[in-house]
């Protein structure tokens, strides 16, 4: 199994991801945004971090990427896609999945060990946690307040396109409380909060994120 | 500020350094007014008569910048250079004092490179880009070694937390950290911050950064080899810092801001086109790029730019290698075509490097930039010469002999103690009024949790990404950063600053020894061996003695200090003129200790933990030190007395008996023992795990709860492993006292009063919320 990661200019998590994929049993694959290649991986991350310094609007220039005329069809026939953080914002931006995220509601960056509550466990990147498991992960973002307008937002909760939902306490202003949705195939997933960064006790709060790796295994 | 010498010996730069005082310009400078740029009118003589003539525009601009008190160390060095003299003898310094910055040998074929630099001027005049490129700054020294930059660390010192000018600074700053560091890709894995009506006008902005590299890896600042190209890469050079070095940390911007606080908001914002503007997007591909580069094995030597620019990197570069070097400044990219070669030299402009590079290779080099969307402009070339000649379309701009441009005067200014420090010492804490009963001692240890040096600190770290990288295993609260850095072995380094201003008021000697010792006791608890020092040296005016004596007596004391405990000082920074008016900040040297651990994954945190009770030890001796001490601050607004004495013997045995017992898996927490005292310590070390504790204090409660006797800490000893941990106490010869156990849900100190944890968490959590949104 080789699950590409993306690096942008600016992509800071893409270490940690390739971490996690090696953790989880899988072979990590450096994926570089100039080139229009996704060298036949079986799914693609896009890590977090600050592509092109998130100039203009978070995720806004990396849409247009190279890489991303390759990833846009390739989703669209079933590829495993996850975005967190930044990778999440990019996904939005392309139109992969619905909404954006914006400032936090307390206008400061937020680094946060946060509750989780899966919400979908029949996405590709969710199947092997159990449904409505409570997960412990990092959130550290500075725009991650998700929203959509009201239709959208009740399309997805009708849908079960709600990944992953805050738990006690909100906290950034998402609406819904919202830290991550899939588009309506359920192989592309954005999730604000950090599963790389929860595979284990040494590094982080625990290893409830590694699920998210397995998950695209089975 | 850099002086490469390859591998060789430490310290070089102090020695060659005052080589240029036998050459002359030794002693005080005339107490005459400074003449243009900042540069005295001895110190333009001295000019006049290295070049045989008047010096042109762009010589003066790049005289005045190399020559300010920031760049040259003037007032400084002639009391740095007991830092080599006096070190202890280190198999682990691969490189010391005078390059970008120290390296260390941490095993299995890793070094390490760690720095601490003051950004404290410009985050005055602007918090928000001042603190951020105070990070740009210093992570570059560390790339300019050859290392991947890999952590963070800040000591922020701010006027009273109440007070509305530091409600503009404290977020401002705090923002900037964030923005840059965050976007940068470094965790921020530790620092301080405290308050102190003596930094109001003057907030200290202490930066650190840690690399790391294989030993191979390490790079020299240096232009060897006569036809290699200069080439200048990164962002453009814009207008912004024109100055910055020879301006903002000088007596000029001291004397500025005398006109009362409107005077002062005035005269800052006329000199805030003296402040940088970073991007940190940029930064992060050029450490990229960089790393690249080393690898490739492009790059013949390499200096970053930072204080005094173009200047300084093209000075330092030639001065330490083949001695000459000539450059085309009008093939410098700029952003504004407006800029001279004044300018051009004096520029601040972040983000930039400048490299030496083989004719051969400059294709190579230059393909590398392109990868990354790197600007870069081959600029000049090295020659033989022994002169820097600048050129701008055609016209010779500078033609000077490098080595004096580098090598700057060199002052032993007078100093003499302070005529206030004897009525400070008589002003004893023992008429201090004590609490008069148990509830006394209670409401005591909830004002200290919750006064703003000692409060929670989420406030300020939440907005810090301490995740990024993956590798961070102890970030704050805890007593010290801890970083893996292989993840086969767990081998690791750990990381903690610290600075008392109180203590060295009151004996800068006897202070700065106690700053030094807190930090190596931070990085010993988490079970890292203490391995080297850096420091930031924080100060009032130079030209005034009670604060040079102040300076003098903190060197000293440093000096003595690493001898004693067998760490050197591998580098570092001197911010002067910290001072409004007449009225200095209190001295202030921040030190920065790196240790390394053997294995991560035997570390030890504060925080108590749940499972069975677990023995709570106080190590070390407690005696009655209340001189300086967090309680006298907090409750009394009192400071005087003599501060706690430093027992450098008793550190070195408490550090072994920590790396051990950790070592051994004898430990499930520890905790040093500083401001506050064991009061404060317990409940954080509770508050940390969510876990309360019983004691019973063997002494005198109030001498017990708030005493800062050195050389203590708390552990939590993992049950069953008490009879090791006595036998391994009598073999590191360290007192210990069990005083009672872990467990429950409150703060329970035997016949003087029981804290629920949800009552001290919510006096340790309110406060710093409550004063900055």
């Amino acid at each position: 199994m080789r699950v590409g990661i993306i690096t942008f200019p600016g992509s800071l998590d893409d270490r940690d991801a390739a971490r996690a994929v090696r953790l989880a049993g899988a072979e990590p694959v450096p994926l570089w945004h100039a080139d229009r290649d996704l060298r036949r991986v079986d799914a693609v991350i896009l890590p977090g971090g600050f592509s092109y310094g998130d100039y203009l609007r978070c995720g806004a220039i990396a849409r247009f990427a190279p890489v991303m005329s390759e990833l846009v069809p390739a989703a669209g026939s079933g590829l495993p896609v996850l975005g967190i953080c930044n990778g999440f914002q990019i996904l939005c931006e392309a139109h992969l999945l619905p909404g954006a995220l914006t400032r936090n509601a307390g206008l400061r960056f937020v680094t946060r060990d946060v509750r989780l509550r899966v919400e979908n466990t029949g996405t590709a990147w969710t199947r092997a946690y159990r449904p409505g498991a409570r997960i412990t992960v990092p959130l550290k973002s500075g725009e991650g307040a998700y929203v959509a307008d009201a239709a959208t937002l009740a399309g997805l909760e009708a849908g079960g396109q709600v990944v992953l939902r805050y738990d006690g306490g909100n906290p950034n202003g998402s609406l819904g409380g919202i830290a991550g949705v899939c588009n309506a195939e359920g192989n592309v997933v954005g999730v604000m909060p950090h599963p790389e960064h929860a595979v284990g006790e040494l590094t982080g709060p625990s290893a409830d994120g590694l699920g998210f790796f397995a998950s695209v295994l089975t | 500020m850099s002086e490469p010498k390859g591998r060789g010996p430490a310290w070089t730069e102090e020695r060659r350094r005052s080589d240029e005082g036998r050459r002359g310009l030794k002693g005080a400078p005339e107490a005459s007014g400074e003449t243009l740029l900042g540069l005295t009118e001895a110190e333009y003589a001295r000019i006049t008569g290295i070049l045989g003539r008047r010096p042109t525009s762009a010589e003066l601009a790049l005289y005045s910048v190399m020559w300010s008190e920031h760049c040259s160390y003037k007032s400084s060095k002639v009391h740095l250079r007991q830092l080599a003299a006096k070190a202890p003898p280190s198999a682990a310094l691969l490189a010391g004092i005078g390059h970008n910055a120290g390296v260390v040998d941490i095993g299995q074929g890793y070094a390490v490179t760690f720095k601490i630099e003051s950004h404290n001027h410009p985050s005055y005049v602007e918090p928000h880009q001042g603190a951020a490129t105070g990070v740009g700054g210093i992570v570059r020294d560390i790339l300019a070694m050859g290392a991947r930059p890999v952590a963070v660390m800040d000591a922020l010192r701010f006027g009273p937390a109440a007070a509305p000018d530091t409600g503009r600074v404290l977020p401002g700053v705090v923002g900037g950290i964030s923005f840059y560091g965050n976007c940068l890709g470094l965790p921020n894995i530790g620092g301080e911050l405290d308050f102190d009506p003596c930094y109001a006008g003057n907030p200290l902005v202490n930066a650190l950064c840690v690399g790391v590299m294989r030993h191979q890896d390490l790079q020299v600042a240096v232009a060897d080899g006569p036809g290699n190209a200069v080439i200048l890469f990164g962002s453009a050079t814009g207008p912004d810092g024109v100055g910055g070095a020879s301006v903002l940390a000088s007596a000029a911007f001291g004397a500025s801001v005398t006109g009362g606080a409107a005077g002062q908001a005035g005269e800052a914002a006329a000199k805030r086109p003296s402040v940088q503007v970073g991007d940190p997007f940029l930064e992060k591909l050029l450490v990229e790029c960089c790393l690249e580069l080393y690898a490739a094995g492009l790059v013949v030597g390499i200096q970053d730019l930072g204080a005094a620019g173009v200047a300084c990197a093209t000075t330092e570069l030639a001065a330490a290698g083949t001695g000459g070097m000539r450059v085309r400044l009008d093939a410098v990219p700029l952003r504004d075509p407006s800029l001279g070669p004044p300018e051009i030299l004096m520029s601040e402009s972040q983000e930039r490097m400048m490299a030496v590079v083989e004719p051969g290779r400059v294709g190579a080099f230059l393909d590398v930039c392109a990868k990354w969307e790197i600007r870069a402009a081959v600029i000049g070339e090295v020659t033989d010469a022994g002169r820097l000649v600048m050129t701008w379309h055609g016209e010779t701009v500078v033609d000077i002999p490098p080595g004096s441009a580098a090598d700057g005067p060199v002052y032993d200014r007078p100093f003499s103690r302070g005529p206030d420090q004897d009525a400070l010492a008589a002003l004893d804490p023992a008429v201090l009024p004590r609490p008069a009963d148990v509830s006394g001692l209670r409401e005591a240890v909830l004002a200290l949790i919750g006064s703003p040096g000692l409060a929670d600190k989420s406030w300020v770290t939440d907005q810090y990404d301490r995740y990024v990288r993956g590798d961070t295993v102890l970030a704050m609260p805890e007593d010290g950063g801890l970083l893996r850095i292989d993840e086969e072995t767990g081998l690791g380094i750990a990381l903690a600053t610290d600075g008392n201003g109180r203590y060295c008021r009151l004996d800068p000697y006897l202070g700065t020894q106690l700053v030094l010792s807190e930090a190596y006791r931070n990085v010993a608890v988490t079970g890292a061996r203490p391995l080297a020092v850096t420091n930031c040296l924080n100060f009032g005016s130079p030209e005034d003695p009670a604060v040079m004596w102040q300076f003098a007596e903190a060197v000293r004391g440093l000096a003595d200090g690493c001898a004693a405990l067998g760490v050197p000082v591998t580098g570092g920074n001197v911010s002067f003129y910290n001072q409004t008016g007449t009225s200095a900040v209190h001295p202030t040297p921040v030190v920065g200790v790196l240790g390394v651990h053997d294995d991560v994954r035997l570390r030890v945190g504060i925080g108590f933990g749940d499972g069975a009770p677990a023995s709570i030890f106080v190590l070390g001796e407690t005696e009655a030190e209340l001189g300086g001490s967090a309680w006298a601050h907090v409750l009394h607004g009192h400071l005087g007395g003599r501060p706690p004495a430093p027992r450098l013997a008793a550190e070195r045995r408490l550090a072994g008996l920590l790396a051990t017992a950790a070592a051994d898996r004898l430990l499930a927490a520890a905790h040093d023992l500083s401001d506050g005292g064991l009061a404060v310590a317990l409940a954080e070390s509770c508050l940390r795990g969510g876990v309360g504790c019983s004691v019973r204090l063997p002494g005198d409660p109030f001498t017990w709860l708030f005493s800062e006797s050195a050389a203590r800490a708390i552990v939590a000893v993992r049950p069953g492993a008490e009879e090791a941990f006595g036998a391994l106490l009598a073999r590191h010869d360290v007192p210990g006292q069990a005083i009672g156990v872990t467990g429950g849900d409150h703060l329970a100190v035997a016949g003087c009063f029981s804290i629920p944890l949800a009552e001290l968490g919510a006096a340790h959590r309110a406060t710093l919320p409550a004063l900055f949104g």
